[in-house]
């Protein structure tokens, strides 16, 4: 319990001793923020888009364990720098194009959309996810 | 063993000493790192629901598997835990990650 989960020099040590990036319980991980925060728009939709693709009623298209899954795959690094929803949609799209729903290219040229949708307006605040971890 | 069979079978009763395996395996599992290899008794049998180790990859097994509530001792856990020494720690894990202790 010496070592933060984000310490790089940890990475070795952790595969060698079996374990996954994402397993930290119990490791140091410093002070925990429990400030309250709303959430983005953007926040509550991914959540919403996450509930109706795990409803059983559509399938489910995809499952909550594929979610985790995903995130769990993206590793350190990745699994550190993103927030807690920015984790959410990233592993989303990858479970989607997975299972042949939606293509990267697909993804790709909404992406290119939205951001010329967007291009006017000054952005809100530093990166584009929220302070949600 | 039928699906059916399967559905009702519990190996471990509350109360029975486990042992979690100590196991590495690669992919999606939900059996925590810091357990591995520790033992506990089982509190009480959860229910029996769909292995997540295969439902992560979009399979879907037909027979679900028995989930327990283990119990350990903090102590046993963390060498340096500072707190009474009756705490203790709860974690739900599937039969096959648990092994009789005699």
């Amino acid at each position: 319990m010496s070592q933060s989960p984000k310490d790089p020099g940890d990475v070795r040590g952790a595969i060698e001793a079996g374990r996954r990036h994402h397993d930290m319980g119990g490791r140091d991980a410093g002070p925990v923020d429990r400030s309250q925060h709303a959430h983005d728009p953007w926040e509550n939709k991914t959540d919403a888009i996450l509930r109706l693709l795990a409803d059983p009623a559509r399938g489910p298209v995809m499952r909550i364990d594929e979610l985790r899954r995903g995130i769990e795959e993206m590793g350190p690094g990745i699994y550190d720098e993103l927030s807690y929803y920015e984790r959410w949609i990233a592993s989303i799209a990858t479970i989607l194009m997975e299972k042949g729903v939606l293509t990267a290219d697909e993804i790709g040229r909404k992406i290119e959309d939205v951001r010329a949708r967007h291009a006017d307006a000054p952005p809100r605040r530093e990166g584009f996810g929220g302070g949600t971890r | 063993m039928s699906a059916a069979a399967h559905a009702t079978s519990a190996p471990f009763a509350p109360g029975d000493r486990v042992r979690v395996r100590t196991a590495f395996p690669p992919g999606h599992v939900r059996t925590p790192h810091y357990c591995r290899g520790h033992e506990g008794v089982v509190e009480r049998l959860c229910g029996h629901f769909p292995n997540p180790e295969e439902l992560a990859y979009g399979r879907v097994p037909t027979a679900p598997c028995a989930l327990y509530r283990v119990r350990f001792p903090q102590r046993a856990l963390w060498p340096d835990y500072a707190g009474p020494a009756a705490d203790s720690v709860e974690i739900e894990l599937f039969d096959h990650w648990l092994e009789a202790v005699e």
